[in-house]
């Protein structure tokens, strides 16, 4: 693992309030993410995981609280001015695009990378060829890297879900983002997948320096990955620190790992 | 020949991104553009069959033609972009009267500032792309809504667009330069000194015009912009969040949408029609388009021909074939055969194949790939 | 004083064809409440239930039946092609699309309005059958207050006693029978509906019977106004801004926008259809539908909705 740099924060979340109507999703959470980091957050299901990662990408507004991300605070952003300040996403319950290959999901993921305008893609001749061809070259990389050739092709709607989250980890690399957040990337895969995914996060995290942030349910995936751990219940973080000191923790072994899931 | 692509190794990025990476698909292609581009108009040059009359030309090619071209412009914005459209008629009817005014002269009289705005009459070519401009300015209008609203409600938008050109055309005397009759003539179509009047010339004119917007719309619809057009289509929240912005995605394929629409409507009243009334571009047009998108497969340009070509010619036959099995079915009847085909081709296609028919086509070259060894 | 009796003739006026209208956003809002399906067809089957009104109607009185006999009669037949075609549609296309996303569904309801409106005038005919089952005249009120009163046509006012009987029938319905309540708690929540133990299947055929007797309902008043035609199903269009106007899932906003449009129509007419050629109640729904998509995209009475992922 990657040795982080304890002063060198990329994300400060401070005082977050969410609440949908009546229910409270996150109840004055603050935590940060340090760069070059893999950051795991815990907790029993609706504590406010999801919720929080939606939050730091601009897709949910909390109702209080700020966001610090390389050093800006920011009010109100759109979620794809989030992508563009180099945070990228993988959804719990895979959102690929279903009528398109693999390759042409992890191809959107460059999107932002795209330097030639309509007009030149109309023609797609010299400069915008050249363009579009050079982004093939650094997605077939990432294809490679995951180990994916075969099914570059394929429509993503007919894949196995172990294959989609990893198509869709694919299309977030694409972006060569700074803060990598993976909503359970592992859910419902089975012990090798498991494997394979967990040595995909460890090998971005080292070879790109790219800052994680994991929800996970597996404890002994996230105490193997992660540099710390924060723990919500309920809307609430309960702990925060590395992953002995959380699991030594009575409040999480009350909250979470007492519980049978 | 047998229809294999092994041993045809693609060496570079650029080979595997082509329209058509197999040999015999290109193959056909060529022949196919030559049949269309030679043997078509040498054939009716001398009347040879089936071009004995100009029946095929006319009433058949000539049409399919335009309508193909619209079929693709409808497919953009609905099959790749996912934005439902019930407007396609209204973004012929803007191109087909704006060049209409364009080609004729604008004038807009500003009494009360006491002065007037005059074009002179413009170059027929000019004409047909900025009617395809204008319409292209007003789908992006009618498209803003749809970065508030999803799907559904959008259809109600376009419908406004619809009724409401419709509308226009028929009450505002202006867009018919005061016309008695509502009913328009077409201006001389000119081209740098060539004249197009005979059936083959118009034929050739439009296929000029389908060949090169259909090469470019592939080519969009295979970039990036299509892949982000595609993204908003299958699932917006996510597009966003990889840095897709709605509003450009949205627009442009409003913008490009309608600008083919546009330019197929200006095709439609200048070489098709000749003299139309408003009537030629009511929703039952844009319910076509929207056919011809679905059964030729959503997101195909490929598709478009194919849907095309079928509503056109499903009553032609209905026509025909009873008569020649000597069981005339009256004109009625047709209609309302052809009504209940279309609709449960439409239920079934979206069931069974929601890519259609160009689905079809390529599963079945699938097989033939594999044949004779199905594995 | 002539000029607002005026003005109040043709608000009247307006309101009351906006009851029409309403009459059909209800059912519209029926189908997408329960399955969420935006229900193009709804306009067909005003249609077909007023054919197959129409035509039983005409033959049976052909046929020496007293008249009473033979309205009950053809209300009943229609309501049988009703029910017929709410099975059909749950059985050959809605069933098979379940899980589909909402454009999916919507185009495959255009095509079932195309199958519906070519089969119903294959056997039924495609002409203008007039109706009669509404008084047609007038009454004229506050003759005192206005030189020549206010004219307001009966069959205005039956649609609007009828559109309210309606709508009481159907809270009833939903708040009262286990099917109703069963129908609300798949509108909120598609799982629920196998805890309340009953199929799915068997729910949206309900939904879908119900829209279609409140196109029947609907078929008999503007049949009897306009006569049973073809360009019943392209007034029954209006009900889709009707509906946006209102909000999609909301009956009581169904029955506002309907009031809106109608009476908003007509008087955009008068007040201002001469000076820009006339004709504005063809569009005059579908723009303002459009500036209150802008303004307010959930409509009037609609719910807003966060979306998760
Ligand atoms: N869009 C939403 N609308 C309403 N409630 C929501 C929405 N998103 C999340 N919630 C609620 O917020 C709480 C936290 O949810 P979530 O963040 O998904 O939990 P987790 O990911 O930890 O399982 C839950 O009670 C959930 O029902
Ligand atoms: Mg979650």
């Amino acid at each position: 693992m990657r040795a982080p740099d304890t002063n060198d924060i990329l994300l400060e979340v401070e005082r977050v309030v969410l609440s949908f109507g009546g229910v409270k999703a996150l109840r004055d959470v603050s935590f940060n993410i340090r760069k070059g980091e893999i950051r795991a957050i815990i907790g029993p299901n609706g504590a406010g995981k999801t919720s929080m990662l939606n939050v730091i990408n601009g897709f949910y507004r909390p109702n209080h609280g700020a966001i610090t991300f390389k050093g800006r605070t920011r009010a109100k952003m759109q979620p794809f001015e989030a992508a563009r300040g180099g945070i990228a996403r993988t959804f719990q319950n895979v959102a690929l695009f279903k009528g398109m290959s693999a390759l042409d999901n992890i191809m959107a993921g460059r999107t932002l990378k795209v330097r030639r305008g309509l007009l030149w893609q109309v023609l797609r001749l010299g400069p915008a060829l050249a363009e579009e061809v050079e982004h093939r070259r650094k997605v077939e990389e990432i294809i490679d890297f995951l180990e994916i050739e075969t099914i570059r092709k394929v429509p993503v709607g007919r894949l196995p879900y172990g294959l989609q989250k990893r198509v869709e980890l694919g299309r977030a690399l694409a972006m060569e983002p700074d803060l990598l957040l993976l909503d359970e990337p592992m859910a419902g895969m089975n012990l090798e997948e498991k494997e394979d995914m967990s040595r995909f996060i460890i090998d971005v995290n080292n070879h790109y320096g790219t800052t994680i942030a994991l929800i996970e349910h597996d404890m002994a995936v996230v105490m193997d990955l992660s540099d710390r751990v924060a723990v919500l219940d309920h809307g609430v973080k309960i702990a925060d620190g590395t992953p002995d000191e959380v699991k030594r923790s009575q409040v999480v072994i009350d909250a979470y790992l007492g519980v049978a899931h | 020949m047998l229809y294999r692509e092994a041993g045809q190794f693609k060496t570079t990025y650029a080979e595997d991104m082509a329209i058509f990476p197999i040999r015999q698909d290109r193959i056909a292609l060529a022949i196919l553009v030559g049949i269309a581009f030679i043997g078509v108009p040498l054939l009716a040059t001398f009347h040879v069959w089936p071009f004995g009359s100009d029946y095929l030309l006319w009433a058949i090619l000539l049409p399919f033609l335009i309508l193909a071209l619209a079929a693709i412009g409808t497919n953009i914005l609905v099959g790749y972009c996912g934005q439902i459209s019930l407007g396609s008629g209204a973004f012929m009817a803007i191109g087909a009267y704006s060049a209409y005014k364009l080609a004729t002269g604008v004038h807009i009289p500003l009494a009360s500032l006491g002065f007037a705005i005059a074009i002179p009459p413009l170059p027929v070519l000019a004409s047909i792309l900025l009617g395809g401009l204008m319409s292209a300015g007003v789908g992006i209008l009618f498209g803003i809504p749809s970065l508030r609203i999803k799907g559904l409600y959008l259809a109600v938008a376009t419908l406004a667009a619809q009724f409401f050109f419709d509308w226009a055309f028929l009450r505002l005397p202006w867009f018919t330069n005061y016309a008695p009759s509502g009913s328009v003539n077409a201006p001389e179509l000119d081209f740098f000194g060539v004249v197009v009047r005979t059936p083959v010339e118009r034929y050739l004119l439009c296929l000029l015009f389908v060949t090169v917007l259909a090469v470019l719309a592939k080519n969009l619809v295979r970039g990036n912009l299509g892949r982000q057009w595609m993204a908003i289509r299958d699932m917006d929240i996510a597009a966003e969040l990889i840095g897709i912005r709605p509003l450009y995605a949205k627009l442009t394929a409003f913008a490009v949408s309608s600008f083919i629409i546009g330019v197929a409507g200006a095709l439609w009243g200048f070489v098709y029609l000749g003299s139309w009334e408003p009537l030629a571009f009511s929703i039952e047009r844009s319910l076509d388009l929207l056919f011809m998108v679905i059964i030729g497969g959503l997101g195909s340009i490929m598709g478009s021909f194919i849907g095309a070509a079928f509503i056109l010619i499903v009553p032609i036959l209905l026509n025909v074939l009873p008569t020649e099995l000597g069981l005339p079915l009256s004109t009625q009847t047709i209609t309302h055969l052809q009504f209940i085909i279309f609709g449960s081709l439409i239920c079934y296609l979206l069931i069974k194949e929601p890519h259609g028919f160009a689905r079809l086509i390529s599963i079945g070259k699938e097989k033939l790939r594999l044949w004779p060894f199905p594995y | 004083m002539i000029a607002f009796g005026q003005f109040l003739e043709v608000l009247i006026g307006g309101l009351m064809s906006g009851v029409l209208y309403s009459l059909v956003a209800l059912g519209f809002v029926l189908i997408f409440k329960a399955s969420g399906v935006f229900n193009y067809a709804q306009g067909a089957m005003v249609l077909l239930a007023g054919l197959a009104l129409v035509r039983a109607l005409d033959l049976l009185v052909a046929n020496g039946f007293p008249l009473w006999v033979a309205v009950v009669l053809a209300i009943g037949f229609a309501a049988v092609i009703m029910a017929a075609t709410a099975w059909l549609i749950e059985r050959f296309v809605i069933g098979p699309l379940v899980n589909q996303d909402a454009l999916t569904l919507f185009m495959s309801t255009i095509g079932v309005t195309f199958v519906i409106e070519g089969v119903a005038e294959m056997i039924f005919g495609s002409d203008v059958y007039p109706l009669r089952l509404f008084p047609t005249d007038a009454w004229f009120l506050f003759e005192g207050l206005f030189p020549g009163g206010i004219l307001v046509n009966k069959l205005d006012v039956w649609g609007a006693l009828i559109a309210g009987i309606l709508v009481g029938g159907l809270a009833i319905f939903f708040q009262r029978t286990k099917t109703g309540r069963a129908l609300r708690a798949v509108a909120d929540d598609h799982l629920a509906a196998h805890s309340v133990g009953i199929p799915i299947s068997w729910i949206w055929f309900v939904v879908w019977l119900v829209a279609g007797l409140v196109a029947l309902v609907a078929a008999t008043v503007w049949g009897t106004k306009l006569g049973v035609q073809f360009s019943i199903t392209f007034l029954a269009l209006k009900a889709l801004p009707v509906l946006i106007i209102g909000g999609l899932t909301s009956i009581p906003g169904a029955i506002v926008g309907g009031l809106i449009v109608g009476a908003g129509e007509k008087i955009a007419e008068v007040y201002l259809g001469p000076s820009i050629g006339g004709g504005i109640e063809y569009w005059f729904a579908y723009v303002l539908a459009l500036a209150v998509l802008l303004v307010r995209p959930q409509g009037l009475f609609g719910e807003r909705i966060i979306e998760r992922i």
